[in-house]
């Protein structure tokens, strides 16, 4: 082909794309950009008119989200001086701290069940997916199709029932629960995303394997996986955002002990309210892993979207 | 697909002879791995859909559980379909549905035709772009009722600043005509970008040398888009509607936390009434029988639908 191409764009039209797609990701990123600084507000900055761009910042939303804190007496606060600068800010409404919050508690449970069912779905659908692309198994279609649609019942649909299974099995408001459920919802995604990653490796790759006495596990392992880490990484962090953003079955089936950060941070009260910069610091510390992974997948995106159907 | 003469062929090297001399054999193998799977899709979800469907025939309690169950027939499914007050969670859930596509649509094709222009820096800014889709829907409903507060909302104070409107004459989550569109704001900045990555894959699919061709064929550019672009990335913009699609129909997350179903039952929508009837007033058998004519909806709507889509696929 020769060095002029028809569609190559002219430098007016990039010019002219590149504003507009600009704009539109800068209004996009207000809502974000407001709940950062938000966190960094006083609660009276938080809630003046006009809504304030600049202003003191302070780590009172951090504070308030990682504690409990008390009214004490002037006598007992005048005996006992503030030791450290947590301390101090919680002293200006005359209050102490009496223990932590329980966002470190939910913020670990969304770690552990986040984590625990994102494991466990990769390892059932590699397996799963290595079959469906190396065996001949009957009404594959079918099973794959029976797979998916799992994923259109509306959770609240299958709620009901769980929550009366678990609580015959004292499977309710466990992690070990969470994750089997978690990992039911995001198994259908990885067989189908991790199916299209297998399918692209040769199976020449195997089969030189196996002439040369590899069993079928250890061509497996020892070819196959390797082959497939990229592809398998991308979608652990799929199942990880999924599970980490669950809300419905977190708000219904648990109460307590597995309840993940979503039902927990918007119910932060403060003094006559929900207390925003807490709030808004618990959103940022839970939006941060996400944001980031998500920058750093940024190639990977577009593939775990369509299912690996489009190459570049 | 793999049945072909020439993969059944391919099957027949000496490999398939290694394989059956050392370890499992395939069948087994096979099923060993599947087999995990589907129990775990029939525990956690076939067996409760079956649970529901038996339920939705009863008059069960789920907060009472001594009482006796009885079987009602089809009275659940009756009172629901002739229930005026859930033809209008439908109708709410209906047009919920249509707007957030069509705002979705239009705004992520366009971004998507844009960033397919390749301008300088535009792995950045769709990076930018997608992350609204990659977050927790509860959390952010939450946050954007803060931006939506009448006084103090930021939301309201730009729409102050381009129109001179007074912050606390319009109440986004407050007012029975602009709840449903508050919603609408917020799913399309949420979701937008999920449309516009399934646009983006289906503009890159479309080979160069059909544009050329057409170039060759002095065609115009406006005549490529409508005979070229547009049937081109049609099956694509089919699936991100059918995803979106679904999606939407059981969105509970973000609706619960931005206007938890009001003003009234304006925003209410489907799997809001359902959640209230099955964990609120803990009618479960009706629920369940709920929940199943939903579920048949959904599932009815994406097989028509798909069938359209494969017809488009094919020409």
């Amino acid at each position: 082909m020769s060095s002029f191409s028809v569609t190559e764009p002219t430098k007016r039209s990039k010019w002219f794309a590149g504003t507009l797609v600009i704009t539109y990701a800068l209004i996009t990123m207000i809502p974000l950009a407001w709940i950062m600084l938000t966190g960094f507000k006083s609660p009276s900055d938080a809630i003046s008119y006009p809504p304030k761009v600049f202003f003191e910042p302070t780590l009172e939303g951090y504070v308030n989200l990682f504690t409990t804190r008390t009214r004490q007496t002037d006598e007992f606060l005048a005996a006992n001086p503030p030791e450290n600068w947590y301390e101090e800010i919680v002293r200006q409404y005359d209050m102490v701290i009496a223990g932590p919050s329980k966002f470190g508690e939910r913020f670990l449970n969304s770690v552990i069940i986040g984590f625990g069912s994102t494991f466990l779905s990769i390892f059932l659908g590699t397996l799963a997916a290595y079959a469906f692309s190396r065996f001949k198994i009957p009404l594959a279609d079918d099973l794959l199709f029976f797979i998916l649609s799992t994923r259109m019942m509306p959770p609240i649909a299958v709620a009901i029932p769980i929550f009366l299974m678990y609580r015959q099995l004292g499977l309710s408001d466990t992690h070990l629960g969470m994750i089997l459920l978690y990992t039911a919802v995001n198994i259908s995604l990885a067989v189908w995303l991790l199916k299209g990653f297998i399918d692209e490796i040769p199976r020449e790759y195997e089969e030189a394997a196996l002439i040369d006495g590899y069993t079928r596990f250890q061509a497996f392992y020892k070819v196959v996986l390797p082959q497939a880490a990229t592809g398998i990484a991308s979608t652990a962090i799929f199942c990880l955002i999924f599970a980490w953003n669950e809300y419905a079955f977190a708000v219904l089936l648990t109460s307590g002990t597995a309840q993940t950060a979503p039902p927990f941070i918007p119910t932060i009260i403060g003094v006559g309210g929900l207390d925003w910069p807490a709030v808004a610091a618990g959103a940022t510390i839970f939006l941060l892993p996400v944001m980031i992974f998500t920058v750093a997948l940024r190639k990977h995106l577009l593939r775990g979207i369509t299912f690996g159907a489009v190459r570049k | 697909m793999s049945d072909t003469p020439i993969s059944r062929a391919a099957n027949a090297t000496p490999a398939n002879v290694a394989r059956k001399i050392k370890g499992l054999s395939d069948r087994a193998i096979a099923w060993i791995f599947v087999g995990p799977t589907i129990f775990l899709l029939l525990a956690v979800n076939i067996f409760p859909l079956i649970w529901t469907i038996n339920l939705s025939f009863t008059n069960f309690r789920a907060n009472r559980l001594n009482r006796e169950v009885e079987y009602v027939g089809f009275r659940n499914y009756e009172r629901i379909l002739t229930d005026s007050d859930i033809w209008l969670n439908m109708q709410a859930t209906a047009h919920f549905l249509f707007w957030t596509i069509f705002f979705q649509v239009v705004i992520g094709f366009t971004l998507a035709y844009l960033i397919n222009k390749k301008f300088k820096g535009n792995d950045l800014w769709t990076t930018i772009i997608v992350l609204p889709m990659m977050l927790s829907p509860a959390v952010v409903g939450n946050f954007w009722k803060f931006l939506y507060q009448p006084q103090i909302g930021l939301f309201n104070y730009i729409i102050t600043f381009f129109t001179g409107k007074e912050p606390s004459s319009f109440e986004m989550l407050g007012s029975v005509d602009l709840a449903p569109w508050s919603i609408v704001i917020v799913d399309t900045w949420m979701w937008t970008p999920f449309v516009m990555l399934i646009c983006l894959a289906g503009l890159r699919s479309i080979p160069d040398y059909i544009y050329e061709a057409a170039e060759v064929d002095r065609a115009s550019k406006l005549r490529q888009f409508f005979t070229i672009t547009i049937p081109m990335i049609l099956p694509f913009l089919m699936l991100a509607i059918l995803f979106r699609g679904i999606e939407n129909f059981k969105m509970f997350d973000l609706v619960v936390q931005l206007t938890g179903g009001g003003p009234g039952s304006t925003t209410e929508l489907t799997s809001i009434n359902l959640k209230r009837e099955a964990f609120e007033k803990w009618r479960t058998g009706y629920a369940s029988a709920y929940a199943i004519i939903l579920f048949v909806t959904v599932f009815g709507l994406a097989s028509i639908y798909v069938k359209a889509l494969n017809k488009v696929k094919e020409r």
